[in-house]
């Protein structure tokens, strides 16, 4: 074993030690294991919350697209802000509601305000597909910083069974206090890994930012500006509008909104959140500095660039540091999700399909389920594509719950749950043919102006999602309604 | 429901710097501390979010105080 493993096998003991302190003395019901017992003050939430936003997708997808995309990454650090501004009106209405009517997941939410449980099932099977692409993802980038890391003595697809091996352990040991416990550690070692290498890489390699920007746009000119066609402008807006609102739609991160003391958090956040998410900025220089210093990584591979610009730049005992803070960036939040997604099942999916259940067999249920997810992604990993995709897939999926649940605050929800739940199964069938089919609004309409064939193929979905919920909502409401509309 | 008031007008700026304001700032010249122009552009965007919702947020509690609801739950 190298250097460079050795502290990243160091690092993943201690992040297995917090864990299994963290349960020292307590009996791990299904309450206990999954929201800690509802005993998190404000900043562990905050910490839980900010862990779900530094995943593997920041470090390696974030500098991987700015390697091989270079300013459609760009979009990475507008979703954010938007998504806060509309955090500061959503979600003190959500937390209200949640808390009058003590509601633990996001599809009881659906089901409280609809009066269906057909819509909670379908609102937690779609969160669960949603998750998978972006566990994924995590698989994906514990394999590669394993196998990076390791100089070429593990593979790729052994790394990824690794990570995945790995990751189950450490949700069925820790539940979700280990998770709390470990994301402070996370998110201190990332933010300084992030901060240093962004500060240190372009002055080291460039003399500066501007230098580096200016090497870069005389080797590729247009590289640090959207294009015209394809990732355009239009698409970077598109990208934005659509990511933003599925924001707090996963159902890990509206679930962990209850858990807040009061509304106030909310408000407070939306005005420090954004600042943290700066970060981000720090990540995509590191990716810039790799353009010119390992050239030629092609596709998928451009997720490496961050990992061979480091091997390249500093000492083994070094890199394994790196490394190991990007080892954390993937079992945090893998492991929410991981959490998340099983829960969800035999919570959500499993109990209200099969009716009376006890307590202790949907825990047990909970924890089995763990591996199965597990695997199931791990296949997945293993078949290619690169990670900021992966993630767009995620949201496609999941912010076709928005329109559903917007509708649903005021004090009556204004769509009926016919209308809900076909405008979700719509913009979902969407979701999968137009991403099945590799079926772009370019390809149908080629003669159509750039600004309108660029959009986001989210949109379309999105679009006909709302389109079916008003329609059949007011096909399907009381007489006087349906007369009116007649 | 969280009840609108008109500075919360404000919180639409940042959206609209990003979402109108991306596509006509998309170039690489006139760099801002290093920083091709575009990026620069989203980077004040992001702290000009922060910005107004830090106004935004002390201008509602400044206003349910005065009407003596205490500002809610929280």
């Amino acid at each position: 074993m190298n250097a460079a493993l050795a502290v990243i096998a160091a690092f993943v003991v201690v992040a297995f030690a917090l864990g299994l302190l963290a349960r020292r003395g307590r009996t791990m019901s299904l309450e206990q294991w999954t929201v800690g017992g509802r005993g998190f003050g404000a900043l562990f939430v905050f910490l839980l919350m900010a862990g779900e936003i530094y995943t593997t997708f920041t470090f390696l997808g974030g500098s991987g697209w700015a390697y091989g995309k270079g300013a459609p990454a760009f979009y990475i650090l507008c979703y954010g802000a938007i998504a806060y501004t509309i955090s500061y009106f959503l979600l003190p209405v959500v937390w209200r509601y949640a808390a009058r009517h003590q509601l633990h997941s996001q599809a009881d939410f659906f089901v409280a305000k609809y009066r269906s449980r057909v819509l909670g099932i379908l609102a937690s099977a779609v969160g669960v597909v949603a998750m998978v692409p972006y566990l994924v993802l995590q698989l994906k980038g514990l394999g590669i910083i394993v196998s990076e890391t390791s100089y070429g003595s593990i593979t790729p697809a052994v790394a990824i069974w690794i990570g995945t091996g790995l990751l189950v352990v450490y949700v069925i040991v820790s539940g979700v206090r280990g998770s709390a416990w470990t994301a402070v550690l996370k998110d201190v070692m990332i933010l300084a890994v992030a901060v240093a290498l962004g500060v240190y890489l372009p002055r080291h390699y460039y003399g500066g930012y501007q230098p580096m920007f200016e090497a870069i746009e005389h080797a590729k000119p247009g590289f640090l500006t959207l294009p015209a066609r394809g990732m355009s402008a239009t698409w970077l807006v598109s990208t934005v509008a659509l990511t933003s609102l599925g924001f707090y739609m996963w159902p890990h991160a509206f679930a962990s909104t209850y858990t807040a003391k009061g509304e106030d958090v909310f408000r407070k956040n939306a005005a420090v959140m954004p600042l943290y998410q700066l970060v981000l900025l720090f990540v995509f220089f590191a990716g810039f500095a790799a353009i010119l210093q390992v050239p030629g990584l092609k596709g998928a591979d451009a997720d490496l660039s961050l990992l061979k610009l480091v091997k390249k730049t500093f000492p083994p005992g070094l890199v394994g540091l790196i490394g190991a803070a990007g080892v954390l960036t993937a079992l945090v939040p893998g492991s929410m999700l991981m959490l998340t997604s099983a829960t969800v099942l035999a919570k959500n999916v499993y109990r209200p399909l099969v009716g009376a259940v006890e307590e202790r067999t949907v825990a047990i249920l909970a924890r089995a389920l763990v591996p199965v997810v597990a695997l199931v992604a791990a296949w997945l990993a293993l078949r290619g594509a690169s990670l900021v995709p992966l993630l767009l897939l995620g949201y496609n999926f999941v912010t076709q719950l928005f329109p559903a649940l917007v509708l649903s605050l005021g004090e009556t929800p204004w769509a009926t749950p016919a209308g809900a739940i076909a405008g979700i199964v719509t913009g979902e069938a969407a979701v999968i043919w137009l991403s099945a089919s590799g079926v772009t609004l370019a390809k149908l309409f080629p003669t159509w102006p750039g600004t309108i064939t660029d959009l986001n193929i989210g949109i379309v979905a999105m679009v006909a999602n709302i389109a079916v919920l008003v329609l059949v909502s007011v096909l399907t409401r009381g007489a006087p309604r349906g007369a009116r509309a007649a | 429901m969280t009840r609108l008031r008109p500075h919360h007008a404000l919180a639409a700026l940042p959206v609209l710097g990003i979402l109108v304001g991306v596509p006509f700032a998309n170039r690489v010249h006139g760099y801002i501390f290093g920083l091709p122009f575009v990026l620069a552009w989203i980077v004040g965007c992001v702290l000009l979010t922060s910005a107004v919702m830090a106004l935004i947020g002390a201008l509602d509690r400044a206003a349910a105080r005065d009407e003596g609801d205490g500002g809610g739950r929280a």
